[in-house]
């Protein structure tokens, strides 16, 4: 299967390689990072013309997901639309394929620094700036000093063998989640944002398998 | 004589020279020439005499003639020798040079009021047909001279070259072009590259004095790096005037100068010159070379063309020369005099190497030249050029394919595959019409034009056709602007921490620190440097070259220097020599993993097409390959099990399902998709103002191409990938034939590396697979990791 699973601070999660996180007790689906719409918003604002899929790559993998779990519950924990006019320009098959995934579950959108501050969206969902169960570790997109949460924002990626991986950072008190979306770049651990609340801590890399590395 | 105007003749007679023929020929053209002459033939004077008679004549303003190198080098070069029959006839020419490292001032000065001769470079040019006012300034232009054409052939940087020439030659009709070439295979072929000229010939000059250089050690089992002659050189260099010394790689470069300078207790001047040193630091170098300062210079092929520095007697290629092409332009370096043979030694890296140097000599005296293949004009390219344009104003997409069908290269362009590109820079060519609100150029009154005008700036910024590697500034600390001493690739900067030391121009420097997008370091001699790596690609060398390796190889080295036979004597002991009519295919254990070698000797490309489908076949039988070496000789594939049946590998009734995404998958694909993309306008490599750090802002090329295939699979850009890749890979047509008619198997399982296959082992530029093999090395790192670390795991099982 590939899964790793887990406690953190009392919680038991379970990171799968596609870089979701599940929590079989509440039957919830976390993912981070979506930046929907992101191929778009490059148009539009650098003149750069992407491949326009991004979008559909991205709500196959979270439909697979989905599939294969069946949560009643799914937290998109932030920056899951590139901005508010990308939000708006979404294709008609993509809207359609997320009223479909929304459809029947609790469908929480955590709100990131590039998603709109508007009203919840018209295709389902419910706009929040954290979430947490009785006294789990809260949810919320960028990690604050304190407490023990879940967050993403960060965007990990660890260098090995050659290769960057896409990759969970546990540390004590913070979870971090890594980018779901398909046009995310990454950034590196040794990066300085990184500095000082991680290590100790374990990466958690999403190949076929999840692999676990130290971080002394 | 008598075709000259009174005042040159003069000026030729007061130095002693009669005008070549070929420069009068030149000078009496009408039309369009390609002038084919050996370094030192005279080709500079010859393209410009027409020039400077003209211009003498006075009373004309503004750009008269335009001059483009393919180095920066030799423009500064040019404008050096211009200046003396400039000044001593008393002419009124204003000759400035244009090129990165012109000063901003500079430039912009040159954009309102520019000189009657300008010396540039093809992506300065490209810069420059970008501009509004490229209608105004290049109006009055009447010659075009292009220099070193023969290295533009069959490369991107021809391509948007010749665009750039049809473009000149619309804005003024009657425009002369003149190009300038080394002795070439076939100069028609390079005639129609330039659109059509009259080929003119100098005299060949003498046969160069060509050998291996004498050395008191023999060469190493393996190695790259020539230093094991490092006295040896010095020797030579001591017997010679001023020598040339050149290299694959500018990290070879980097460690041979240290090892010279080792070996120089008479304290020889001796300087370093790369691409990624400093501006400053190649300036000093190049005029101290022209005073005649320097005994002896150590560099890459950042010097390879042909600046007439008169005094080089002697260049030393250390490293067999990938292509006789290259050896003879190199040659070509030494003894400018005409009238001399040049003087070139060849120094073996390691025992293969000396093999390769002789087959090298064999075929230059046998007069082989390898040409490129024929190839039409990159699409990529084209895009790219398509919106370069569009930045200078609105344009006819009629005219312009007329216009783009007159250049060599785009001749058979059709008028599809032109619509392809133009929608591609249009709208980035998608079935899915999800750009146009976006889309870059709009047709508005049958013109075609740029939807917003501040795209041109983006665009302008990624102009050329180099795609380099993310390169790291490296800056002496507290040495402010005047500290700056080159760069080096991200890659290998990010392995770098505070205190690391590594060697550049010589200098071992200490890391201090990073700053935004700048290493601080201070110089440190004594610590033991880490070595940059330059990611370089090692061209294919040519099948007869090939061919000549593997008869020399066969014959145990009967007739060749102690070194060598002894070293294939060991390999008849380990192993045993390839024999004609067989595939010897070694297999042997290496560094946990295990490698498969096979001695084709095939050449490169098919080589590479062979470790395509050899390691799909071995991921399916489940071995986990993790990576392929080709060179000419060879093949050497490296898997974490096994090969124990190495037949059945070679079964043409193995299945080859999956084959293309197996492709798809390698580094090989992805590198040439990423510069395709790149080229083409799709990923910007510069973006204004943005701080941009190479690990974070601009995400992977291999996204895309994934998204590509799976979802537009007929993209522009993947056509365009494909076609980029038949430099790499055989058709796939041939690849039945290939398969076919490969000899049958000598197979011989080793117990250790063995002497024929040591050498290659480190090789760059390994294709890297994505198999099972390379998560499983990955995981195996992991592993050890977490033991060695101490910290416990957190896994715990899902049972409750």
């Amino acid at each position: 299967m590939g899964d790793f699973s887990f406690r953190f601070n009392g919680l038991r999660v379970i990171a799968r390689p596609s870089g979701a996180l599940w929590l079989p007790e509440s039957r919830s689906l976390t993912v981070s990072d979506l930046h929907l719409g992101r191929a778009t918003r490059m148009a539009r604002l650098r003149h750069q013309l992407l491949p326009p899929y991004e979008t559909a790559e991205t709500l196959r993998r979270l439909q697979a997901e989905i599939k294969a779990l069946n949560p009643a519950r799914v937290i998109s924990l932030g920056d899951s639309f590139d901005d508010s006019p990308a939000m708006a320009e979404l294709n008609p098959p993509d809207l359609a394929l997320l009223h479909d995934l929304i459809a029947g579950r609790d469908w929480i959108w955590i709100r990131g620094n590039h998603d709109p501050v508007a009203e919840n969206p018209p295709f389902g969902g419910r706009f929040c700036d954290d979430w947490q169960e009785g006294d789990s570790p809260v949810w919320r997109h960028i990690r604050l000093d304190g407490g023990a949460d879940i967050s993403g924002h960060l965007h990990p990626v660890v260098p090995l063998g050659g290769r960057r991986w896409r990759a969970f950072l546990v540390s004590r008190r913070h979870l971090i989640l890594p980018a779901f979306g398909a046009y995310t770049g990454g950034l590196e651990i040794s990066d300085p944002a990184f500095d000082g609340w991680l290590r100790p801590g374990h990466a958690l890399l999403c190949a076929s398998r999840i692999m676990e590395l130290p971080l002394p | 004589m008598s075709s000259l105007p009174a005042q040159f003749q003069a000026w030729f007679a007061a130095r002693g020279w009669q005008p070549h023929p070929h420069q009068i020929a030149l000078l009496q053209a009408r039309g369009d020439s390609l002038l084919i002459a050996p370094t030192g033939g005279g080709k500079t004077l010859a393209g410009f005499l027409p020039t400077l008679i003209d211009l003498a004549k006075g009373g004309m303003t503004g750009l008269h003639t335009l001059y483009v190198s393919p180095l920066k080098a030799l423009t500064a070069d040019i404008a050096r020798n211009l200046a003396t029959p400039i000044s001593e006839m008393g002419l009124a020419i204003r000759v400035e040079d244009r090129t990165g490292d012109t000063s901003a001032a500079k430039r912009s000065r040159q954009r309102v009021d520019p000189p009657q001769i300008l010396l540039t470079t093809p992506e300065s040019l490209a810069l420059m047909l970008s501009w509004p006012e490229a209608e105004k300034i290049f109006a009055g232009l009447k010659r075009v001279l292009l220099d070193e054409l023969h290295t533009m052939e069959e490369s991107r940087r021809g391509d948007l070259l010749m665009l750039g020439l049809a473009r000149l030659r619309h804005l003024a009709p009657g425009l002369q072009v003149t190009g300038l070439s080394a002795t070439v295979d076939d100069p028609e072929r390079l005639a129609a590259f330039m659109g059509g000229a009259e080929v003119l010939r100098a005299g060949g000059g003498l046969a160069p004095d060509l050998g291996l250089l004498p050395t008191t050690a023999p060469p190493p089992w393996a190695g790259a790096g020539g230093r094991y002659a490092a006295a040896d050189v010095i020797r030579a260099i001591t017997a010679a005037k001023s020598t040339l010394i050149f290299h694959h790689s500018r990290a070879q470069a980097e460690l041979f100068f240290q090892a010279l300078w080792l070996a120089n207790p008479a304290g020889l001047p001796i300087a370093l010159h790369h691409g990624s040193l400093s501006r400053e630091a190649r300036g000093r170098v190049e005029a101290a070379m022209a005073a005649g300062a320097l005994r002896a210079v150590v560099a890459t092929s950042s010097l390879d063309l042909g600046i007439d520095w008169g005094d080089v007697d002697l260049v030393i290629q250390v490293g067999s020369p990938r292509k006789i092409r290259q050896l003879v332009q190199r040659i070509g370096r030494s003894n400018h005099r005409y009238d001399s043979p040049s003087k070139a030694r060849l120094l073996p890296v390691n025992r293969f190497d000396v093999l390769e140097c002789l087959a090298a000599i064999e075929a230059l005296r046998a007069g082989e030249l390898d040409g490129p293949e024929r190839h039409p004009g990159a699409p990529e390219v084209l895009c790219q050029h398509i919106l370069n344009i569009a930045c200078a104003g609105p344009f006819s997409a009629d005219a312009l394919y007329d216009e783009v069908r007159s250049t060599g290269p785009y001749g058979a362009l059709t008028r599809a595959e032109f619509d392809d590109c133009l929608q591609f820079a249009a709208t980035g060519g998608y079935t899915l019409r999800a750009y146009d609100r976006w889309q870059r150029l709009m047709e508005r009154g049958g013109l075609w034009q740029l939807r917003d005008l501040r795209a041109a700036r983006v665009i302008r910024m990624n102009i050329g056709t180099i795609v380099q590697r993310e390169m790291v500034r490296v800056r002496r600390r507290g040495g402010g602007e005047g500290g700056l001493l080159g760069e080096i690739e991200e890659r290998f900067a990010a392995t770098l921490r505070p205190g690391d030391s590594f060697l550049l121009g010589g200098q071992v420097l200490r890391v201090d620190r990073f700053k935004e997008l700048t290493l601080e370091v201070t110089p440190r001699p004594k610590s033991a440097p880490k070595i940059p790596a330059f990611n370089g690609d090692a061209p294919g060398a040519s099948p007869e070259l090939s061919a000549r390796v593997a008869r020399l190889v066969r014959q145990g080295g009967a007739g060749l220097p102690a070194p060598v036979r002894d070293w294939l004597a060991l390999q008849t002991e380990r192993s045993r020599l390839p024999r004609e009519g067989r595939l010897l295919c070694e297999i042997f254990p290496h560094q946990g993993d295990y490698t498969l070698a096979l001695y084709p000797f095939a050449g490169k490309r098919a080589h590479q097409t062979l470790g395509l489908i050899l390691s799909h076949r071995m991921e399916v039988a489940g071995l986990a390959p993790l990576g392929f070496i080709a060179t000419d000789h060879a093949l050497l594939i490296r898997s974490a099990l096994e090969v124990t049946d190495p037949q059945r590998l070679f079964d043409p009734a193995t299945a080859t399902e999956g084959f293309e995404d197996w492709r798809a998958g390698t580094s090989l694909l992805k590198r040439v998709f990423r510069d395709v993309a790149t080229v083409a306008g799709l990923l910007q490599r510069q973006l204004p103002g943005a701080r941009k750090t190479g690990r974070q802002a601009s995400f992977s090329s291999d996204i895309i191409f994934e998204v590509l295939r799976r979802h537009e699979p007929e993209h522009l850009l993947l056509r365009a990938t494909e076609a980029e890749l038949r430099h790499s890979l055989l058709d796939l047509d041939r690849l039945g034939d290939l398969a076919r008619s490969l000899p049958k198997l000598d197979p011989v399982f080793a117990d250790r590396v063995t002497p024929l296959a040591a050498p290659l082992l480190l090789e760059m530029g390994r294709v890297r697979l994505a198999g099972a093999g390379q998560e499983l090395a990955a995981a195996r790192m992991a592993d050890a990791l977490m033991e060695q670390s101490g910290l416990s795991s957190l896994r715990e099982d899902a049972d409750g």
